[in-house]
């Protein structure tokens, strides 16, 4: 394997790893900010349990996200040096942005949030519990905001030539706002959310399938179930839009992503398939005719553009982005059911009675978990050959100095630490939800509620 | 050359700022760490590792912070330091993720080898990071060999020279006298005397180091002190150095722990002082071609994005100096350990 290989890869499973933890901090932040603010409203002692465990396991996955993400801050410029000195005029600031305003705000209430319980009055730790959440939606801003700028390149202009070529800013707010960032924030946004209500809703159905902590586990189902409804649907909508972008900005992603073929013609979409990608043409498939031009122009004879108007050597793996792309759209529409058969059960009122349904729920973490990493898979794989799209190429963008026996000892340490601390993660979560709830976390100020 | 206030002169200011910043801050909790195998019982670890708990992750994002700005600031600069550092970073990261790791799962088990298991990973994890910042720092002082391209063109092995292990080992020796008149600060009782005994011995061991470190910078790195000897008044930086090291053991002597504390924080900016001042203009030094260097004008982004992140920085960082200090001040005061405690 050549040392890019090797990069890509290295750069695949670090950032992929990080990004278990993240959508979870995310969607569970918010939900932390309900249950405080719904136990400061009612003084409700059951929400200030709910609280307190939920921030417990907060702090397990929070601490490594951060391990984590200590490894991303550095590795632009450990393995993709000359991508680094392209960028750098451009999304450096985006990073430099990210630790200014996002990192030292969630760190700094988190330790509120963890440790302040006596130190600070409850209006102020609600203000830290805000704040964290906050923080931890912003961090996620100013990387999407980086990874866009590469996807969809705007407000820069170039100089030099060849190798030494830089972008270099023009304009702040059109790198900022470049067209692909808002569909892409809004997506990674219900992703998140997707992600902390689905994880809530396992969990507490657990305990529910087990008799255990039930009023706390009720109590926490029927707010995750909310957000996890209206973020499920979101979801699709947002989905679309990013679809809509990247037919404009991206055509040849949006064409592997349906295996279309043909230069400039009315387009598909299918519910599954296999591509070919040597005969060009998907097999085993079933597909809606018409329904890609559909979707992306309310109009199903429009043309749209496909991988033939491309070099084959400027197309993305095309079986690959189409199975992870469709695997993700799949999830989504399963997490939509889901959720809404819950919300239906719910009013039915036969929500906690009814145990298949439960052990959905338990199993349904995966999905938000699953559909998040296949997204970006799909979205990074579909921008290649290109790292920064249309400009310098994945190829480029290594750095030039770094041995291939470096970067496999540390591709092999990463692997051995990663899943050292993904088992050591899932033992101590476990134990975690094993221990429940705190009874004592019923008592408010010195007596039991 | 002359100090000029452009652009590229204040973002090398605020570079360093930046990376002081981390120094002072998770200096104190890295010396927490290298000492924490001193300390035999469980309490005593433990209050070990909750004098830093609240504030451990917010001192790192000084490192993060510092990494991003040299990124977006001096792109050439963080291209090919962390290119051609690569097995000495790598080092670094997982020294941070198992130190990150270790204290937040020390105290989650009650079993004695799971608990040693992570009191050692706490520990050599600081002192590692410690020497291998320290190691880095001193390469870039000494110079590293670079091609035309600005490309690193030296070896691994060749950054583990003497000159910059010593600059290594003096860096843990200054992050340990500063751990240990921390640890005076948070605790009471008989930890806070068992630590109080130590703070002497980490000075001596400091003192040392330091001045074989200064020996040989004066002998073999004389460009580190061309700066400093064309302007003379800067002699005030090292002398304002010299003069908080040695107001440390009368302040702890008079049990003025805070005030030796701040002298420690004070000998710590001193030193980076130093280092800022003996490597201006430059940001790597390039030996043995200083023709390739890169300095604060070839390394640079364009003046405009100089210009947006001085904005940022202008709005961000009165924030972060104030919810740091409201967190320092909500955690002041001994430790006491707690159920939501490490
Ligand atoms: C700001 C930049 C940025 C951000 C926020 C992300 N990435 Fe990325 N990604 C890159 C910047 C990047 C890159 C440095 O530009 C890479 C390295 C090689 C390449 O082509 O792009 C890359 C490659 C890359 C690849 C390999 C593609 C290939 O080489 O074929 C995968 C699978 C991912 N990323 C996955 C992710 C995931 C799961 C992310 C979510 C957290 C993510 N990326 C966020
Ligand atoms: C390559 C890209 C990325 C880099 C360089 C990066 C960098 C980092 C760093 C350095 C930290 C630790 C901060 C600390 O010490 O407190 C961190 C944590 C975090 N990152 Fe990332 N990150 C990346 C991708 C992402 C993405 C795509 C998201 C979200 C959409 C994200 C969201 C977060 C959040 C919320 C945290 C806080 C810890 C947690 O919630 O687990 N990051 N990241
Ligand atoms: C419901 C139907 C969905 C549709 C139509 C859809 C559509 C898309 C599209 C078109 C992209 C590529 C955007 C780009 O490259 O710029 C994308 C990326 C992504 N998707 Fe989805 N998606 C759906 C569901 C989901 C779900 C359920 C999740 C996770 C819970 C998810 C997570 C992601 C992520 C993390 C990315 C990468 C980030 C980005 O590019 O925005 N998606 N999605």
């Amino acid at each position: 394997m050549d040392p890019l290989l090797l990069s890509r890869i290295q750069f695949a499973a670090t950032i992929a790893f990080h990004y278990i933890f993240p959508p979870m901090s995310i969607g569970l932040g918010l939900i932390l900010v309900t249950m405080e603010g719904l136990y400061l409203k009612t003084k409700n002692p059951l929400y200030q349990q709910m609280t307190k465990f939920w921030v417990r396991v907060f702090g397990l996955i929070f601490a490594i996200g951060v391990a984590t993400g200590i490894v991303m801050e550095f590795q632009f410029g450990t393995n993709w040096s000359t991508y680094s000195r392209f960028v750098g005029d451009v999304f450096g600031s985006a990073l430099a942005a990210e630790g200014v305003f996002a990192f030292f705000l969630e760190s700094g209430f988190l330790a509120l949030l963890l440790f302040g319980w006596n130190k600070v009055s409850p209006g102020w730790h609600f203000f830290s519990t805000i704040m964290v959440a906050f923080g931890a939606h912003f961090s996620a801003i100013w990387i999407v905001v980086a990874n866009s700028w590469q996807q969809t390149p705007a407000g820069y202009h170039i100089v030099g030539e060849g190798l030494r070529a830089r972008a270099e800013i023009t304009d702040f707010w059109q790198m900022v706002f470049n067209p692909s960032t808002l569909d892409r924030i809004s997506h990674v946004y219900m992703g998140a959310w997707q992600a902390g209500a689905f994880f809530v809703l396992s969990v507490s159905a657990f305990y529910l399938l087990k008799k255990k902590h039930q009023d706390f586990a009720k109590a926490s189902i029927k707010i995750a179930l909310v957000l996890a409804a209206v973020a499920s649907i979101l979801q699709l909508v947002s989905g679309h839009s990013s679809a809509k972008g990247i037919s404009e900005t991206q055509p040849a992603k949006l064409a592997a992503f349906e295996a279309h073929y043909p230069d400039s013609a009315p387009a598909d979409l299918y519910l599954f398939g296999w591509v070919d990608e040597e005969e060009e043409k998907v097999k085993m498939g079933i597909k809606l005719p018409g329904m890609l031009s559909y979707l992306v122009h309310w109009d199903s004879d429009a043309p749209v553009t496909g991988l033939r108007a491309f070099p084959p050597d400027k197309r993305p793996p095309v079986n690959f982005v189409f199975q992870t792309y469709h695997a993700m759209v799949a999830i989504g529409m399963a997490l939509i059911l889901i959720s809404w058969l819950g919300v239906y059960f719910w009013w039915r009122r036969i929500l906690f009675d009814i145990r298949w349904f439960l052990w959905v729920l338990v199993f349904s973490v995966l999905g938000p978990q699953l559909a998040n990493q296949l997204g970006w898979f799909s979205a990074e794989v579909g921008r290649q050959p290109y790292i920064v799209y249309n400009l310098l190429l994945t190829a480029d963008g290594i750095s030039k100095t770094v041995t291939r026996g470096e970067i496999l000892t540390s591709l092999v340490l990463f692997g051995i630490i990663y899943i050292f601390l993904f088992v050591l993660f899932i033992y101590l979560l476990n134990e975690k939800i094993q221990h429940g709830p705190l009874a004592d976390d019923l008592i408010v100020e010195g007596h039991r509620a | 050359m002359n100090f000029s206030f452009d652009l590229n002169s204040i973002w090398f200011m605020l570079v360093g700022v930046l990376f002081t910043g981390y120094a002072v801050l998770d200096g104190f909790d890295l010396g927490v760490g290298a000492l924490h195998l001193l300390t035999r019982t469980d309490e005593h670890r433990r209050i070990m590792m909750n004098s830093i708990g609240p504030v451990w992750d917010g001192n790192e994002v000084w490192l993060v912070t510092g990494g991003g700005a040299l990124f977006a600031a001096f792109p050439m600069v963080y291209a090919t330091a962390f290119s051609g550092f690569y097995m000495a970073l790598m080092l670094l990261l997982f020294a941070l993720i198992f130190r990150a790791v270790a204290i937040e799962f020390r105290s989650k088990q009650p079993m004695k080898w799971w608990r040693n298991l992570w009191d050692v990973s706490f520990s050599v994890s600081s002192i590692v990071s410690g020497l291998l910042l320290g190691v880095a720092m001193g390469n870039i002082a000494l110079g590293i060999p670079l091609d035309g391209e600005h490309e690193f063109a030296g070896t691994f092995l060749g950054l583990l020279n003497p000159y910059a292990l010593i600059v290594g080992i003096t860096t843990v020796a200054l992050f340990m006298m500063h751990g240990a008149i921390y640890v005076v600060l948070k605790t009471e009782g008989e930890l806070h005397e068992k630590v109080r005994g130590w703070v002497n011995n980490t000075i001596i061991f400091f003192v040392i180091c330091y001045v074989t470190t200064t020996m040989i910078t004066l002998i073999y790195v004389p460009h580190m002190t061309e700066y400093i000897k064309a302007h003379p008044v800067l002699f005030i930086v090292p002398f304002l150095n010299m003069l908080a090291v040695a107001n440390i053991p009368r302040e702890i002597y008079h049990r003025r722990d805070f005030r030796a504390f701040l002298s420690s924080c004070c000998a710590v900016i001193a030193l980076m002082a130093l280092f800022g001042i003996g490597m201006f203009p430059y940001l790597i030094y390039s030996q043995p071609n200083p023709e390739f260097s890169l300095d604060i004008y070839n390394a640079a982004s364009s003046q405009k994005t100089l210009g947006i992140m001085l904005i940022i920085a202008g709005i961000g960082m009165p924030l972060v100096l104030a919810y740091t200090t409201a967190v320092y001040r909500v955690f002041r005061g001994k430790v006491k350990l707690e159920p939501t405690s490490y």
